[in-house]
């Protein structure tokens, strides 16, 4: 942590120090606090109304927190409005000006800074070629397609060259085969232009896709903060679990350590499992769908159970299996090659141990 | 923030700067001759500046400069905190010494009777008061707007300041007045048993008429009246709107004039015209004594006339009201219902009825208000039977000129209509003023099953028959010699009203009704673009910010839509007769009468536009590095023109037709048209009087008919394609 403002280049492009933001009774920010580096994207994520929207929000000062302070490029923002932050927002709806020709909104940031119109346009222009709608100044918004109206909103929000880029869910109005590829412009737009960028979404595949760094957000807080790899590959919760991978979770009793490994014992099954630091005795641990392997019939010291349903879908299949102890509902994705099993078929579970995770409770 | 001293803040010196010239240069006091004439500059005397005054005749102004003083010291030490609260003392001082001394001496009976002497005077606050409280307002908004009010913005909270301001001097303090006025005595002592006297007087509250013997009270009166026409209006604005919204008719020229109508119409035209329908000598009364001997009478002349008579003026809004909620119910919901097996009378009564039932409460209340409003139709149909909007009229003007009288009365009306505004806020909502805004919905809506459709045709066709009558009377009847019993075309009335003479220095209008026709017209254009920028601005502040007090402001700005005009009219006389604020007959209080009484009706246009406009373009045009004044005028005011010209169309439209509040402010210098109407109807020039009345409503058809097509649905058009566009946030 580095306090002083001398160095501005160490300075979190965004800081939020114990930030929380109530309408009335409602807590939808609760102490916040993270840091964003310069020139990453950062996600925020989370499932709906946890407080995502608010936290950009309160970033772009389009709300007032109710508590703490919220740091910009180092300088205390927590009281300034909107227009005095040096941060761009590309709405869900990109809220583009609809009396104004693509140009004249993209031009909209550098006019309000006093710009004469002609320098402006001709700034505006540039950024326009940068989201590849050269060609389109004079159009009206209502004459674009989805796709390119979110990009003049992005060339929009970034002409005035803004600290701080913010996105909220910019994908949710585009259809699904046009999502991979705008996510991937962004992505790219954001690493050339080295922006700092906060991006929220409710999908963590897309957050997984694009981020440096995700926070995840649940009832109001941050309940996990890490690189995609990090989030995926060590949860800190049954809930990122879950939310990151459909992971299946599953009660555990952790029994002696030795060096990397615990002796875990899952109902019937006892295996060793990388402990993660974890010192207590219950936990549960974690098996992504596609980790399990099915084979029919029973085994005393194996987890077993029922298939309950089968759905084929070409390159993989899924199986819900009840699981007889501990009891549970299992997620299981087996490749296509392996061999068909009915429903209503007994079946052994196993796994690779090194794919489990072990969570604390 | 630590470091680097702020620059002075411009906004700031500029507010002082106001304040320094309001109270060292400009005339302090009202003027006889007025502002303009600017005589004051060279005649120092009585257009005096404050500093002038505070050293002689008028001592009690000199704390006046202790905020300015403080708040330029502070400024200049760029030290904010504190300029708005001197500035609000020096408010609070500026009104507490204008209510203290006025034009007599002491404003207070204890100031006196403490003093022990007569007490010094001073005439009423004129153009330099009027600065000074503007700027010290100004600086208020700042203090607040730096203690994080309105999310720290100027722009927001000085407007907001602003709106306040002008709604509490002209809308609270009027019937604040009211209310001292019916509590005091003649010579302005408290006097409760009298006022509980005044209240509780027969002739407002009798009941005789039920027992047969003399007439009831006026206030039982009205509440009859209003009730019957409110009753009447929803029973005949239903069937109008079922025919056109639910039938083939679908006639669209019905939904069109019906919305047109009541607007260009001034309502006591419709009394003229009944009266030389089924008057003594009505064409009508006429044709039946000759053929079927039924003899004359007066029957017109009382509650019968004016119920009809405001039952054809009031049908139609009642009907824009059901139309409304009509519309609202969607086609599909209807035609899930058939698909669901029931028959078209069972998916009447089980889905569309109880859908627009509010509605018809709604329509009902309407009704009532505007009935209990109504002052004109009364005048001329009255007769005998006496209502509430009339006896304040006449307590003041006639012979007994009784103010206390007529304020009380206006308290009993006043309480009347806001209750009945504030049952219709509680079981309709707010969106009950559902404006028509011709919603594309698929689906086809469901037939009306056959017995009511003939029912409806039954009860709305001659409610048609008749208001086309009317309206043919009032168009035709002023070029005959004396419609219905001398059918000779002539001019006469036409050129006495008109005419345009070429005398010894060139053209001139020496037609009787063009001063005040000119005057109307003049006026109106003033109020016209303060209405529609007062109300759109209050619109903006009541959709697009969140502060403390906001439902409560809401309230207070949609509630002079429940002031009767009589209301306004009686408690302008009373608040703005004497000092500190002088204004009755000047044409700025006329101005200020359209303003406030219209600006509901721009305050619902900008809420009903701004409903379709994403709220995310505001926010998105903050992030831009635009404060809200820019956002405003660039984002939101472009989007807004719809509502603007709406706003300014009604808004002149209402003033020049408007009668209830002008009679009381109108004088021979601003003489107004519908006060001069209703003149010479009420001496029997009905000649003059309807030809008038036609040459009016053919410039409001004219004026609304021009500006819909200037305008064009081009721009409506793309604004609605973008509303739908946006989606709802997650
Ligand atoms: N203006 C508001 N007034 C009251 N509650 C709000 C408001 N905005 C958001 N909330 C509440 O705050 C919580 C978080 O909302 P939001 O930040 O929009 O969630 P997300 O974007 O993660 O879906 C929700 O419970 C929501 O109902
Ligand atoms: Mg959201």
């Amino acid at each position: 942590m580095n306090d002083t403002p001398q160095a501005a280049a160490n300075e979190p492009a965004v800081r939020f120090e114990a930030v929380t933001k109530r309408y009335g009774d409602v807590v939808a920010v609760d102490a916040v606090s993270f840091d964003i580096a310069p020139a990453t994207l950062v996600t925020l994520l989370g499932p709906s109304g946890c407080g995502k929207t608010t936290t950009l929000r309160l970033v772009a000062g389009l709300e007032q927190a109710s508590d703490g302070r919220i740091l910009i490029g180092g300088a205390d923002v927590t009281h300034l409005s909107a227009a005095e932050r040096d941060v761009s927002m590309v709405f869900q709806s990109y809220a583009l000006f609809p009396h104004m020709t693509v140009i004249e909104n993209v031009s909209y940031g550098l006019r309000s800074m006093g710009i004469r119109k002609a320098q402006a346009a001709e700034q505006a222009a540039q950024k326009l070629a940068l989201v590849g709608l050269a060609g389109y100044e004079n159009r009206q918004p209502s004459e674009l397609s989805g796709g390119q109206q979110q990009r003049v909103a992005v060339a929009r929000a970034i002409v005035l060259e803004p600290k701080v880029l913010l996105f909220d869910e910019p994908l949710s109005n585009l259809d699904a085969k046009l999502r991979r590829r705008v996510r991937e412009e962004i992505r790219e737009l954001q690493q050339s232009l080295a922006l700092t960028v906060v991006y929220v979404t409710h999908d963590q595949e897309e957050a997984l896709a694009v981020s440096d760094r995700i926070i995840v957000m649940n009832a109001a807080r941050i309940v996990q903060d890490g690189t995609p790899h990090a989030l995926y590959n060590e949860p800190n919760s049954r809930f990122i679990a879950d939310f990151m991978g459909d992971a299946n979770v599953l009660d555990a009793v952790v029994g002696a350590r030795h060096g990397d490994l615990a002796d875990v014992q899952v109902g019937p099954l006892r295996t060793a499992i990388r402990h993660r630091g974890f010192a207590g005795t219950r936990a549960a641990i974690a098996l992504r769908p596609h980790s399990l392997r099915l084979a029919e019939g029973r085994r005393p010291d194996m987890l077993g159970g029922t298939v309950r349903k089968r759905t084929y879908l070409g390159d993989h299949v899924e199986y819900h299996v009840t699981l007889d102890e501990p009891r549970a509902e299992l997620f299981v994705s087996a490749p296509a090659t392996a061999a068909l099993i009915p429903e209503g078929a007994a079946v052994a579970v196993t796994f690779d141990p090194a794919e489990a995770i072990l969570i604390g409770e | 923030m630590p470091g680097s001293q702020p620059a002075v803040r411009r906004d700031v010196a500029g507010w002082l700067l106001i304040g320094w010239a309001a109270f060292l240069l400009l005339p302090w006091y009202k003027l006889e001759s007025g502002f303009f004439a600017f005589d004051w500059l060279v005649r120092r005397g009585d257009g005096s500046p404050a500093a002038v005054l505070a050293f002689g005749a008028a001592p009690w102004l000199a704390p006046l400069v202790v905020p300015l003083l403080v708040a330029t010291l502070l400024c200049a030490r760029r030290h904010m905190r504190g300029v708005g609260v001197v500035a609000a003392l020096g408010l609070v001082w500026l009104t507490a010494q204008g209510f203290a001394i006025i034009h007599s001496g002491w404003g207070y009976g204890w100031l006196a009777s403490l003093s022990g002497a007569p007490g010094p005077k001073q005439p009423a606050l004129g153009w330099g008061a009027t600065a000074y409280c503007v700027a010290l307002l100004m600086l208020v908004a700042t203090e607040l707007a730096d203690r994080g009010y309105c999310k720290g913005d100027r722009f927001i909270v000085g407007s907001l300041l602003f709106v306040i301001a002008g709604m509490v001097l002209f809308v609270a303090y009027p019937l604040i007045a009211i209310l001292l006025s019916a509590v005091q005595d003649n010579d302005g002592h408290f006097a409760p048993a009298l006022f509980a006297a005044k209240v509780t007087n027969a002739n407002i509250w009798s009941l005789r008429c039920l027992a047969g013997n003399g007439a009831c009270g006026s206030a039982w009166n009205t509440v009859a009246l209003a009730i019957l026409v409110g009753v009447l209006c929803t029973a005949l604005a239903l069937p109008l709107a079922l025919i056109a919204l639910r039938t083939r008719v679908r006639a669209a020229w019905l939904l069109r004039s019906l919305s047109i109508l009541p607007i260009i119409t001034p309502p006591f035209v419709i009394g003229l015209a009944l009266i030389l329908l089924f008057g003594r000598a009505g064409i009508v009364t006429n044709f039946l004594s000759a053929h079927f001997d039924i003899p004359r009478s007066r029957w017109l002349y009382g509650m019968p006339g004016i119920a009809i008579a405001q039952v054809l003026a009031f049908t139609p809004i009642a009907f824009l009201v059901i139309a409304g909620v009509l519309q609202g119910v969607s086609p599909s919901v209807e035609e899930a219902s058939s698909t669901l097996r029931a028959s078209r009378w069972r998916t009447f009564r089980t889905v569309t009825w109880p859908l627009i039932r509010p509605g018809l409460a709604s329509a009902f209340l309407i009704g009532f208000i505007e009935s209990m409003a109504d002052f004109a139709n009364p005048l001329v149909l009255g007769g005998n039977f006496n209502v509430l909007s009339t006896d304040i009229f006449f307590a003041v003007v006639g012979a007994a000129h009784d103010q206390g009288r007529a304020a009380v009365l206006a308290i009993v009306l006043l309480a009347f209509t806001i209750a009945a505004f504030l049952a219709q806020r509680h079981w309709v909502g707010k969106r009950s003023f559902v404006t028509l805004s011709g919603k594309g919905d698929g689906g086809l809506p469901a037939p009306l099953p056959r017995g009511l459709r003939y029912g409806c045709y039954a009860v709305a066709t001659p409610w048609l028959v008749l208001t086309i009558v009317v309206y043919v009377i009032i168009l035709a009847g002023g070029f005959v010699q004396s419609i219905g019993r001398d059918n000779t075309p002539t001019l006469e009335y036409f050129l006495t009203a008109f005419s345009v003479e070429k005398g010894v220095n060139g053209w001139f209008l020496s037609g009787s009704a063009w001063p005040s026709l000119l005057t109307t017209i003049g006026l109106a254009l003033v109020a016209m673009p303060l209405t529609a920028a007062l109300g759109i601005l209050t619109a903006w502040l009541l959709d697009r910010q969140r502060f403390r007090g906001r439902t409560l402001f809401e309230f207070l700005a949609m509630m002079s839509f429940a002031i009767p005009g009589t209301v306004v009219g009686i408690s302008y006389i009373l608040a703005f007769n004497v000092p500190p604020v002088q204004l009755t007959g000047t044409g700025l209080i006329i101005v200020i009468s359209f303003v406030f009484r219209n600006m509901p009706v721009a305050i619902r246009a900008g809420l009903a536009n701004l409903a379709q406009i994403d709220r995310s373009l505001d926010e998105a045009s903050l992030t831009l590095r635009a404060r809200s004044f820019a956002t405003f005028r660039r984002a939101i005011l472009p989007l807004l023109k719809p509502a603007l010209v709406t706003a300014m169309i009604y808004s002149f439209v209402r003033a020049v037709t408007a009668v209830s509040a002008v009679i009381f402010l109108a004088t021979g210098r601003f003489n107004l048209a519908t006060v001069y109407i209703v003149g010479r109807a009420d001496v029997g020039e009905y000649g003059i009087a309807i030809v008038y009345a036609a040459v009016m409503i053919v410039v409001m058809m004219a004026v609304l008919v021009g500006i819909q097509w200037l305008v064009g649905e081009r721009r409506l058009g793309r604004r609605r394609a973008v509303a739908d566009t946006g989606a709802l946030p997650a």
